[in-house]
């Protein structure tokens, strides 16, 4: 009987096998958690228990709030250090790191087959690299802590079949805007989606990680893209465990089969205060804004720091503007420096920040004032989430980004790309 | 028991429930409370009543993970929220937490900011004035969790009774 991807992963855990719609219990094979650990720490001790089940699954990347802004975060930093040493989890990640997402892919914990339950909705990102992955509350990671097992609903799956090149000044950001744009913040709610078509394996590891990233703001359970050799490179220095590729079945039943042609997708930018408000950059273009920010576990990879650099260089930022560059790794972050990127960003008059989510979830770096207005490549705008209820919050690729902070004003990229 | 119904629109965010910058640092559930729709609405904080139901239209609890956007309503007495549909982890957490989440389109509809409602989750049926909303009933696992108090009492239990 042909399968998804999802049902044929999930259903060797149950070992049986399975359909969309029924509920299994799965023992995932490794757990991410970030500065919400200290959280999980709280309820995991509710439990009465004085050992987590398996530390070795355990990966603790602190990224929030680093370094710690004040006291209370520097407390919550320090509750979570002294939870690592006594239990003795081999894998942590302290505040030099960077996102989350970046460094549990760079690290080689996300790989082909594998189940993947993280305590943060981007959890989704793994799908790139071929795992099932996907996102969970507190609650429900400190109960996995300590029985190593979780309930999971199969989900249907939405294929989403690319094909076509890209244009000049349209990156993998303005597909997935597009692609929510036409479909509702909901569309995917419940379910896999899987990214697939001849165009899926033109795009880069890097920019597959942003459609897989951004597949949780159409609800998805989890994202997927089918591993090539592309996947098998970056894995070959890096992979922490033996891995075996799973496919979905060429005859597997979907839920539906979206098609899009790259070709004919202008650069996209969402609007305030939803993912879904989805227009073309050109709509509306001229608008000022204050803030920029350049980076995020969407797009602060080398490829979108590259991006910018190319449209920045030799330039100044509107003198009215603030931009900010968040690489999403210490790894990039290096590489950018090796580059010359760094340079480049801090002559144009950016604010370099430390690798981690900064100010993209509105806890600090970078917070707006009310009446403000940011235009970043994040994944996110909903009111208020970068400062005040009173701020807007627009989301576009790290091309649009930069071509704006020169301007002053929301610009089409692809003036500057010629 | 009864309560009053605050009603808001689709997609319905995390962020607007329960702001970020109060996220990553613990809180007491009577302080998550006064912070609860914050961003959405500042006067439900003040007014929210023990045994009010909030009615949503689709993708309530959209975005994050957080946990505390469950939490926040539960501490400020929210017997339950009605919604056309739930976003993926808000569901799961909000059932974790205890806090019940029902799925009625036909509630979410009709049911207007201020009526009086009462919640009969045994019999999967939401009255007021005289109007009678179904819901589909919740899963037994489900139901076993809410009974619970949770999944922390539900994990407790299950480790007390495998070990």
């Amino acid at each position: 009987m042909a399968q998804t991807f999802s049902e044929k992963v999930l259903g060797r855990r149950a070992g049986r096998s399975v359909r969309a719609g029924e509920v299994i219990t799965v023992a995932p094979d490794t757990y991410l958690s970030h500065d919400n650990a200290s959280a999980i720490i709280g309820e995991f001790k509710k439990l009465g228990l004085k050992k987590v089940a398996a530390p070795e699954k355990i990966v603790i990347v602190l990224d929030h709030i680093v370094p710690a802004a004040d006291e209370k975060y520097a407390q919550n930093h320090k509750i979570i250090r002294e939870f690592v040493a006594e239990q003795g989890i081999p894998n942590f990640y302290d505040i030099h790191s960077g996102v989350c997402h970046q460094v549990f892919s760079e690290a080689g914990f996300a790989l082909p087959g594998k189940v993947i339950m993280g305590s943060d909705s981007h959890t989704t990102t793994y799908g790139a690299l071929g795992a099932f992955s996907a996102g969970i509350g507190r609650t429900e990671m400190a109960s996995l802590w300590a029985t190593d097992e979780i309930w999971l609903r199969l989900p249907e799956t939405l294929r989403i079949e690319l094909a076509g090149k890209l244009g000049l000044g349209v990156y993998a950001k303005d597909v997935i805007l597009k692609i929510i744009g036409d479909n509702g913040a909901d569309r995917a709610n419940y379910e896999a989606v899987e990214f697939a078509g001849p165009a899926a394996g033109d795009f880069s590891l890097a920019s597959r990680m942003v459609l897989a990233n951004m597949a949780a703001e159409m609800g998805a359970k989890n994202g997927y893209f089918e591993p090539d050799d592309k996947t098998l490179e970056w894995l070959r220095t890096r992979a922490k465990a033996d891995y075996e590729i799973v496919k979905s079945d060429p005859e597997a039943t979907y839920e539906a089969v979206l098609k899009y042609d790259l070709s004919t997708i202008e650069p996209q930018i969402a609007c305030p205060h939803a993912v879904d408000n989805v227009k073309l950059v050109s709509a509306v273009e001229g608008r000022k804004f204050d803030q920029a920010l350049i980076g995020t576990c969407t797009n602060g990879r080398l490829e979108d720091l590259e991006i910018a650099a190319k449209i920045l260089i030799g330039k100044k930022i509107h003198p009215r503007i603030r931009a900010l560059v968040l690489p999403a790794s210490r790894e990039v972050y290096l590489g950018a420096l090796k580059k010359g990127l760094i340079e480049i960003f801090v002559e144009a008059k950016c604010v370099i920040l430390n690798p981690g989510c900064g100010p993209c979830l509105g806890a600090h770096e970078g917070i707006l004032a009310p009446g403000e207005v940011v235009v970043g490549t994040s994944n996110r705008n909903f009111k208020g989430r970068m400062g005040s209820r009173d701020s807007e919050i627009y989301l576009a690729s790290p091309a649009t980004v930069a071509a704006s902070a020169l301007e002053g004003k929301i610009t089409d990229p692809r003036k500057y790309l010629s | 028991m009864k309560g009053k119904v605050w009603k808001y629109g689709n997609d319905v965010n995390t962020d607007v429930i329960f702001p970020g910058k109060y996220t990553y640092a613990p809180m007491k559930p009577e302080e998550m409370a006064k912070h609860a729709l914050e961003d959405l609405d500042p006067e439900f904080a003040k007014n929210v009543k023990a045994g009010d139901v909030v009615v949503a239209g689709k993708n309530f609890g959209c975005g994050s993970s957080r946990e505390q956007a469950a939490a926040c309503l539960k501490a400020a007495g929210v017997q339950a929220v009605v919604a056309k549909s739930f976003a993926r982890i808000y569901f799961r957490n909000a059932i974790n937490l205890g806090l019940p989440v029902l799925q009625s389109e036909e509630a979410a509809d009709n049911l207007r900011a201020g009526d009086e409602v009462e919640v009969d989750f045994a019999g999967g049926a939401i009255t007021s004035g005289g109007r009678v909303f179904k819901f589909p009933p919740l899963p037994d696992s489900v139901i076993g969790i809410l009974q619970a108090g949770g999944l922390i009492e539900w994990t407790k239990k299950k480790l007390k009774s495998g070990k």
